[in-house]
């Protein structure tokens, strides 16, 4: 299998680029929607290959960065109670509470366990019947379908056990808000092409001719991205706005309706606070009344959750394309991946971590925070 | 727990908290082995524990790693180990059918590297506090006449040179690692890395530093030579080899192949006269028929590590805050 070497050409990246720069006459904003791509555009130098004239905006698809404080702060208090094992994928455990975060939880004596698949925690459920297994369930259209999936199998086999601690968002509602902000300067989306691969391309046509905003569905790879770039630039030019489809390879206009009819059955949509820009309506779903018992917040009546927002972090400012990371105040400063204030900075997809892991060297040296002691092991 | 991983928070403990308590110059030159002077001879010294899960995977066991990890230590001062010693912590409840067969692979693996295990210790803890078996080993060699291996020998100019692919240890482990659900076609690479050594010394006993990139990988040996050199270092992504199976996995489980831990591997800063002859004494032995030239050191940007992406970007390539962590999605 070459199926990453075939998308990571030099060749065709430059036949791509070449075609950009002889198309683009003016400026023109894009945002990627998805902090996958964010990640790509910085590790490869995408961003510095690119005419200047096009300018990529960071968008807020990190399911890791967008976790509202309270759901952090709920699962850092379910995960600290003894009869508790409580499962999440690995890069939640750094993500910042208020004051703490799953590995502190952990050296606390929390039992934390980092699975990599929601089955694997259904699993643990059925080996463990004294305890209680909670997965935390977050993240876009990609992760809901699995999880859904996984409430779905615990209520057929009958484990009472097992519950998902629920913060799933949606992506087309996140458009609709940057694009009716009134300091929103993006002209294009390159879509998230795996988003689009479950739940199809319906909701796009409709925002784009709203908008008047071109939607190019775009995959992960180097190619992909300079193809999206392309194709969105091609139809700004032209004055175009519609949804084009640049991963075919992955997505079906209708998208995977295995997948959307497990989502119907387990879930619904609801209003959902997304961390550094706010509620956004029907941007999110939670357990439908069918499911009510598998949801952790129901079963365990987290109260009394008092969050703290670093006052320093503007990461819903980087979330919604309004600052670049390096123009925080704290960037390489007083925030960091070993001391993050924010989700941004310390998530695999989150654009500050990006611009601080791959482009320091660009951005001023001072900037960059000397080692320091930790308090803990 | 990352403060074992290998990365920027193990450098912190080392430097703030075992450093000043323990004071010391040869401590303080902070190698893979310290390198010692004692009745005349000049020694490498080493010691490593070994906590790995599970204990036999695709490629070794934990007996292989206990020897390899400490002879590859003392191989990256140039020495030629001779003599072990090995510590056996085995948790109560732990199958002495196990033990043995740990015990009988830790002395083949021995024998394969041409020392001796001198001594030895066996300490039993209780039930639940222990993964089965942990292992200690220490080691000392003897350094060769001319041999000074350390970062600070490194100048702008240098080459940086890797024996071959990298990432098999690090994948094969995860990919039998409970809940991992994948099953990469991987052998861990863990093999005694002396006999490279001591072939590439035969062309020049003029190498400024030689590193195996254990935990932390690729990246994290890299980013030790450039902060302790005071030099930066550039590489081409392009030139690093990395197994197909390899960067798949780490695709999967979106992990960078640079961080992934090595144990059969090293990276060489090689003056660049001497380039060519060494890179051709690597492809004649049977560890280093993948030896590739990755990079230099530069004066820019001093103990940074750079990287010149394939479709001609760069990046900054980080010490790992600890261990990498799979994505969500």
């Amino acid at each position: 299998m070459k199926y990453i070497e075939e998308f990571q050409d030099p060749e065709l990246a430059r036949r791509l680029l070449d075609d950009i720069h002889a198309t683009v006459t003016r400026p023109w904003a894009l945002m990627e929607v998805c902090g996958g791509q964010t990640h790509t555009i910085i590790r490869h130098g995408i961003d510095q290959l690119l005419p200047e004239q096009v300018e990529l905006i960071h968008g807020p698809g990190c399911p890791v960065c967008v976790t509202p404080l309270e759901v952090i702060d709920k699962a850092l208090e379910i995960a600290s109670r003894p009869e508790v094992i409580f499962c999440s994928f690995g890069d939640m455990l750094r993500v910042p509470g208020t004051g703490r975060d799953l590995f502190q939880v952990r050296s606390e004596g929390g039992d934390v366990r980092v699975v990599y698949s929601p089955l694997d925690a259904l699993r643990i459920a059925q080996q463990n019947p004294a305890r209680e297994v909670v997965f935390f369930g977050i993240g876009f259209e990609t992760t809901a379908p699995p999880n859904a999936m996984t409430v779905h199998q615990a209520k057929k086999l009958g484990i009472p056990n097992f519950s998902l601690l629920v913060s799933h968002v949606r992506v087309p509602p996140a458009i609709e808000a940057i694009m009716t902000s009134p300091s929103c300067r993006v002209q294009a989306f390159l879509a998230a092409g795996h988003v689009c691969s479950v739940m199809g391309m319906g909701e796009y046509p409709e925002l784009a001719a709203r908008h008047r905003v071109p939607i190019v569905v775009t995959g992960f790879e180097p190619l992909d991205i300079l193809e999206g770039v392309r194709r969105a630039v091609r139809q700004l030019e032209r004055g175009e706005y519609t949804v084009d489809n640049a991963y075919a390879r992955a997505v079906r206009p209708e998208g995977n309706p295995a997948a959307l009819a497990m989502l119907e059955d387990v879930f619904e949509v609801t209003d959902r606070a997304w961390r550094g820009i706010g509620v956004i309506p029907a941007s999110g779903w939670r357990l439908s009344a069918r499911y009510r018992d598998y949801d952790a917040e129901h079963r365990f009546s987290v109260t009394d959750i008092a969050t703290q927002e670093p006052a320093e972090c503007r990461s819903g400012e980087v979330l919604q394309g309004l600052i670049k990371p390096h123009e925080c105040e704290a960037f390489g400063t007083t925030c960091t991946p070993r001391n993050p204030l924010g989700a941004t900075m310390v998530s695999s997809e989150g654009a500050c971590a990006a611009y601080y892991l791959y482009r320091r060297l660009d951005l001023a040296p001072a900037r960059t925070a000397p080692l320091e002691a930790s308090p803990v092991v | 727990m990352g403060h074992g991983g290998g990365g920027a928070l193990s450098a912190e403990l080392v430097q703030h908290v075992f450093a000043p308590a323990f004071g010391g110059e040869v401590l303080a030159q902070l190698g893979d082995s310290a390198a010692v002077t004692l009745g005349g001879a000049r020694l490498a010294f080493s010691t490593d524990s070994y906590v790995v899960r599970p204990l036999f995977f695709p490629g070794g066991s934990i007996g292989d790693l206990a020897v390899n990890g400490t002879v590859n230590d003392l191989a990256m001062s140039g020495a030629r180990a001779a003599y072990l010693s090995c510590g056996f912590i085995l948790e109560e409840g732990v199958e002495i059918s196990v033990v043995a067969r740990v015990a009988e692979a830790l002395g083949k693996a021995a024998r394969a590297a041409g020392v001796e295990v001198a001594t030895g210790d066996t300490k039993v803890v209780e039930a639940g506090h222990g993964d089965g078996i942990y292992l200690n080993t220490a080691g000392i060699g003897l350094i060769p006449d001319g041999v000074d291996l350390r970062p600070q020998r490194v100048v702008p100019g240098d080459v940086v040179i890797v024996s071959g692919e990298i990432g098999l240890h690090g994948v094969a482990i995860m990919s039998v690692r409970e809940g991992l659900g994948f099953e990469a076609e991987v052998e861990s690479d863990c093999a005694p890395l002396g006999g490279l050594v001591q072939a590439m010394l035969a062309v020049t006993p003029d190498l400024h530093v030689l590193r195996d990139p254990t935990r932390g990988g690729l990246a994290a040996a890299l980013n030790e030579i450039a902060a302790a050199s005071g030099t930066g270092v550039v590489i081409q992504e392009g030139r690093v080899p990395v197994p197909e199976a390899v960067g798949n996995a780490c695709a999967i489980l979106g992990l960078d192949p640079f961080y992934v831990a090595n144990e059969g591997k090293l990276v060489a800063f090689v003056p660049r006269e001497h380039a060519d002859a060494v890179l051709d004494a690597m492809r004649a032995h049977p560890l280093g028929r993948r030896a590739t030239v990755i990079g230099e050191a530069v004066e820019a940007h001093p103990g940074l590590v750079v990287a010149r992406t394939g479709l001609g970007g760069t990046r900054v390539v980080d010490l790992p805050i600890g261990e990498q962590l799979p994505r969500i999605c």
